[in-house]
């Protein structure tokens, strides 16, 4: 790189903030991890209808962590540790009511989020500080330390390899569970195993983005692909991409404008939701043109 | 592998408790071509989603199922029809007892999934997504999955529902074919015409096993008379069938000194409720 490249406007604005400053160039590693192993879980919650569930079981893992917080200070493994023990115990809590009572898995999964989210503001909002309830609500990803940049990387690196091993599984159980269970017995660990995915992603997106917004990195980029592309392996690629685009983005607009990160990131995925809405293969505006429109066979 | 015989031991099943089949016993011996025939409510699926393992009886048990595959098609699929995937590799799922969870797909089983999309007409519709089939094609195509299973012991329920006469034809000349293959096959049907065509061996239930043996001895007019007089009863507060008092309903463990096995006639409880009581008094055993 030469210097009058590194002067010129263009190169200012989008990559001399990237490579700078070591804080953003941890957040941009943390980005990309996070649009890997979050927007292929995204996709799968947006398959199984699940996408709400996702956005429930992000407010159930306040109270853990806020536990982990009441024992240890801001401390990343007792907070994750923490966080994930809670959505794992709702997860699997709503799963056996719901399969033990009249209560549906909706029914039960919002009543066990709704308790364990009051827990969680209750616990944050006596012994915190509003720093801390700013950090576990809005995450804080131009503040990631070297652990926390581990843990992102680690669980990405821990998704693609589950999501790669369960693929077929996975995609049965969201098709035709009836006829997963009639086949082999992968079912329960396929719904298990997916719910222990949606809950670490949720984790590493808890301390990028905080709980408010970790659901909108997987959500998000998956309807909007949704909107494009039918095939899973392309939704999949597509979510990814729109994610990391999303996320450099994001980055750079709130380095620029000093806007908090994590709004800007998702605002950004929800602007291109909307664009998608209308102009999308399979959205509003073309998809109603397709449908207008017929072939001859 | 040849199917292997399976024997319904005095068989309950039901939902929360209230039977929907009642005290049946019976051999399905390897290699049948069975067809399950009675009115609505009658148990029929109730009675194929516990062979196929989908449901645990409330009393008695089935024998002879372990260890054999058994490839089940519902009445109503469970699926997703919405979700984004090819008719092909929804079918190709068929494959999973030769795949596994990981396993990739050979030419040759390749050539399989297009000749069992062929076999129920869908050729050339492997790339068409799911959503945009019809009734009609989407049962075809589970047939194609069915096929592709290749389990000893088929289980169809109301298999030909949605499908038109010509496919109609070409799916029963399927079941023949597995039938002359040695598979077991039931199948719940309404065509008693269809029945009599295609299927040597008839199971009658109304809740109660009302008749089983060879087609043409099950559908007499007496029997037929019989279905007809099944009410679709449903008492919130029956009693107990036949349990000792602290006993659970239908635990495993309660015996009937009923002469079990028997092929046809009526298989009453003897302190079932006036109105619960599922055939007319003419039908019945006397009570002791």
């Amino acid at each position: 790189m030469t210097p009058d490249l590194a002067d010129t406007g263009l190169w200012a604005l989008l990559v001399g903030p990237l490579t700078e400053f070591g804080f953003m160039r941890r957040a941009l590693v943390g980005c990309v991890a996070l649009s890997l192993s979050c927007a292929p879980v995204g996709v799968f919650l947006l398959l199984r209808r699940m996408s709400l569930t996702g956005d429930a079981m992000a407010h159930a893992i306040l109270p853990g962590a806020a536990i982990g917080y009441l024992l240890a200070g801001l401390s990343l493994p007792a907070m994750t540790f923490g966080g994930i023990v809670a959505g794992l115990l709702v997860a699997v809590g709503s799963g056996l009511v719901a399969r033990s009572t009249v209560l549906r898995e909706d029914a039960s999964l919002a009543a066990f989020y709704l308790l364990s989210l009051a827990l969680g503001v209750l616990i944050i909002s006596t012994r915190g500080s509003s720093v801390d309830l700013l950090h576990v609500l809005f995450g804080t990803v131009l503040a990631l330390n070297d652990a926390a940049l581990g843990l992102l990387v680690g669980i990405a690196i821990f998704t693609l390899l589950a999501l790669a091993v369960m693929y077929r599984a996975l995609l049965l159980e969201c098709l035709d569970p009836q006829f997963l269970r009639s086949v082999s017995r992968l079912s329960p660990l396929a719904h298990y195993g997916f719910l222990g995915l949606l809950v670490i992603n949720l984790m590493a997106g808890f301390h990028a983005l905080g709980t408010l917004m970790a659901v909108g990195i997987m959500v998000l980029p998956a309807a909007t692909a949704r909107l494009w592309v039918r095939s899973v392996p392309a939704l999949m690629a597509l979510a990814a991409a729109l994610a990391l685009v999303a996320g450099v983005a994001g980055l750079l607009i709130s380095y620029h404008a000093d806007w908090p990160t994590s709004p800007t990131i998702v605002l950004g995925l929800g602007a291109a939701y909307l664009v998608s809405l209308v102009v999308g293969r399979h959205g509003a505006w073309r998809g109603g043109q397709r449908r207008r429109r017929h072939l001859q066979a | 592998m040849a199917p292997q015989a399976i024997t319904l031991h005095d068989l309950t099943l039901g939902y929360d408790g209230h039977p929907a089949v009642h005290h049946v016993s019976g051999v399905i011996r390897p290699g049948a071509l069975l067809a399950v025939v009675g009115p609505n409510g009658a148990g029929k699926s109730t009675l194929i989603k516990a062979l196929a393992g989908l449901l645990k009886p409330l009393g008695g048990r089935i024998d002879g199922l372990a260890g054999q595959r058994v490839a089940y098609l519902p009445q109503q699929a469970t699926l997703e029809r919405g979700f984004p995937i090819g008719v092909g590799e929804f079918a190709a799922m068929g494959l999973w007892h030769e795949t596994g969870a990981f396993g990739g797909f050979s030419g040759d089983q390749r050539e399989r999934v297009r000749a069992a999309l062929a076999a129920v007409g869908l050729e050339g519709h492997a790339r068409q997504p799911l959503d945009t089939l019809s009734g009609g094609q989407l049962q075809r195509t589970l047939f194609a999955r069915l096929m592709l299973q290749d389990a000893p012991i088929l289980l169809l329920d109301e298999p030909f529902s949605a499908i038109d006469q010509r496919t109609t034809a070409d799916l029963l000349q399927l079941l023949r074919q597995w039938h002359a293959a040695g598979k077991t096959v039931l199948a719940v049907l309404h065509d008693l015409h269809q029945v009599r065509e295609a299927f040597p061996d008839t199971l009658m239930l109304a809740r109660e096993l009302v008749a089983w043996g060879p087609t043409a001895d099950v559908l007499n007019p007496a029997n037929q008379q019989r279905l007809r007089a099944m009410p679709e009863a449903f008492d919130a507060r029956a009693p107990v069938c036949e349990v000792a008092v602290g006993e659970a309903a239908h635990s495993h463990d309660h015996h009937h000194d009923h002469d079990h096995g028997r092929a046809a006639g009526p298989h009453i409880p003897s302190t079932s409720s006036e109105q619960a009581e599922p055939l007319p008094r003419g039908a019945r055993e006397p009570q002791p």
